[in-house]
């Protein structure tokens, strides 16, 4: 029994530090409208990142955090660059941008594929000294407390002028270009923010599992969709916008209990990838779906009369 | 106030699909003119709104306003100084955006947008009067998405976003085509009174010569990117659908019998 309770714990520990990783495909796939793809490629490059800085140059792991961070949102900036300068379209600049990352993260790790920590002190294993828990314990308290400050932070940003701006941009472009707004940057902006997150989150999770690996961000942007529609499942249509952000982060920490559910059943890590992408797939159809059967349903030849 | 000089457009040049739809058009409007555009497909009427706010670059000419030259300003640099309602009622609002947030985008319109909150409590008020004044009872719903407005309620909406902020020049493209005739009459009456209101200076398209003869001080006619006619004052007054039609078919000869049903709708 306690066997399930440790591995549950890892999952939550785990979930709440990927929720950082959702909540910056929130702004792009929910605010911007735009599938980036730069995502699988971003996590990745803020987990090498970090891991090259803890091992290489004895960083702080703390400042590893936010240059992983500048790194991701530099790579967000390229795929803004392709998608709004170059008029590249959104998808395929996410796609050129993650597979180049590839090899620049094979460079950063010095031709490695993985880059273990090993011993090496952590922002989540000081926590834990510090306070005599366990390591989940301490990244579970790292990631919320991270997690909260992030959705206060962008709570507050998407209520500012700019903010606003950016989220007319993914609602009505032409609309907001009338009223005076250059909607590339907004698109480059919202580009940027969201794979500095992604890029932090990698960090997170580098630091929590101790080891960088090349094909750490394989999937996430899948997982990341997945999480969005658990937490918009749950949490129903609310009104209140960091409720909106909050139930990103809950949809994350479910995701990968179910996960951790799942392995227990019998599936093995290989086949997570086939069943997130059939959990989305699935979680994506169904409305369209059930509006199909029910216009089907409701249709007649001769019509009601109207009582 | 806007002056546009030899301005020239093509589109697809060199391909089979070329089209020039400005030929060396020439316009100048003075402070407070409301002028009517009409003209049959393709005259040109939507696209000299479009190069007048940036939609396109232009092939050649020159566009100004107050003087200044806007000509290769980008689109979001002319929006201070240009309001637009689109033909659309989708196009000119954020339906997944509250009323009270459009409006706040709207007021801001040309001005710098920094990290200050976007919707200011004491701008709540005037909203709420500005929507009291449009009579649709919108200011009970400032907090609903403008998603669950109706079209007309949207191009209301529009028409107040566009002249929130007093622009210098108002562009209504065919602004009432896609509405219900009675709503269509509303959304009309309603721009009149603003713009008579307001002072402002405002180019309207339409289809409907009835409503070109009514409203407006000038009244211009286009064919094949040019214009062909242009009357203000009392001349325009007293004209006649019967004068405008035989204005056309003198000026477009053969094509006259194809447009006449399309504009006498």
């Amino acid at each position: 029994m306690s066997g399930i309770l440790v591995a549950m714990q890892g999952a939550v520990a785990q979930g709440v530090l990927w929720g950082i990783m959702v909540l910056g495909v929130y702004i792009t796939y929910r605010l911007l409208d735009i599938a980036d793809l730069t995502v699988d490629g971003s996590f990745a490059l803020g987990g090498c990142v970090c891991a090259a800085l803890v091992i290489n140059f004895d960083l702080d792991p703390l400042a590893a955090l936010l240059l992983s961070m500048l790194a991701g949102m530099a790579a967000g900036a390229v795929t803004g660059i392709l998608h709004t300068v170059l008029e590249i379209p959104a998808i395929l600049a996410g796609i050129l941008t993650q597979i180049s990352l590839w090899s620049i993260n094979l460079r950063i790790m010095s031709g490695k594929s993985n880059l273990p920590l090993l011993k090496l002190k952590t922002l989540i294993s000081s926590v834990g000294d510090s306070l005599g828990i366990t390591q989940a314990q301490a990244s579970i308290l790292v990631g919320v407390a991270a997690a909260v400050l992030i959705v206060a932070v962008l709570y507050w940003f998407f209520g500012t002028e700019i903010g606003s701006a950016l989220r007319a941009t993914g609602n009505n472009e032409d609309m907001i270009r009338a009223l005076g707004v250059n909607v590339k940057r907004m698109k480059l902006l919202g580009l940027m923010l969201s794979n500095g997150l992604v890029g932090l989150s990698g960090a997170l999770v580098c630091q929590h599992q101790k080891y960088a690996d090349i094909n750490m961000g394989r999937g996430a942007i899948v997982i990341g969709l997945a999480a969005i529609v658990i937490g918009e499942v749950l949490m129903g249509r609310l009104i209140n916008f960091a409720c909106k952000l909050s139930s990103v982060v809950v949809g994350a920490v479910i995701y990968f209990l179910i996960r951790a559910l799942v392995l227990r059943v019998g599936l093995e890590t290989n086949d997570m990838n086939l069943f997130t992408a059939v959990f989305v797939a699935f979680s994506l159809s169904v409305p369209v779906l059930l509006g199909k059967w029910r216009a089907r349903k409701e249709y007649s030849e001769t019509g009601e009369e109207d009582s | 106030m806007l002056t546009i000089t030899n301005v020239r457009k093509t589109f697809n040049k060199g391909t089979i699909n070329e089209k020039k739809a400005l030929c060396g058009l020439n316009l100048h409007l003075d402070p407070g003119d409301f002028v009517t555009v009409i003209g049959g497909n393709g005259a040109g009427k939507s696209t000299m709104l479009n190069m007048i706010a940036g939609v396109y670059p232009i092939d050649s000419g020159k566009i100004e306003i107050d003087g200044v030259n806007i000509s290769r300003e980008p689109e979001y640099k002319r929006a201070q100084y240009i309001g637009r309602v689109f033909q659309d009622p989708m196009r000119g609002t954020a339906a997944g955006m509250e009323i009270q947030e459009n409006l706040a985008l709207a007021l801001r319109r040309g001005r710098k947008r920094g990290l200050s909150w976007g919707i200011k409590a004491n701008e709540k008020d005037f909203y709420r009067e500005a929507l009291t004044k449009l009579g649709l009872g919108l200011q009970t719903r400032m907090t609903s998405k403008v998603g669950l407005l109706s079209g007309g309620q949207r191009q209301a909406l529009t028409l107040l976003m566009a002249t929130l902020e007093k622009p210098r020049l108002l562009l209504l493209d065919e602004h009432t085509a896609a509405l219900d005739p009675k709503t269509a009459k509303k959304v009309l009456e309603l721009t009149d009174e603003i713009i008579k209101e307001r002072e402002l200076t405002a180019l309207m398209v339409t289809h409907n010569m009835k409503d070109a003869i009514q409203y407006g001080n000038r009244l211009i006619m286009m064919h094949e990117g040019r214009i062909i006619y242009d009357v203000a004052g009392e001349e325009k007054k007293n004209l006649q659908v019967e004068d405008l039609l035989k204005k056309f078919g003198e000026a477009s000869g053969g094509e006259f019998a194809n447009d006449r049903m399309m504009l006498a709708k």
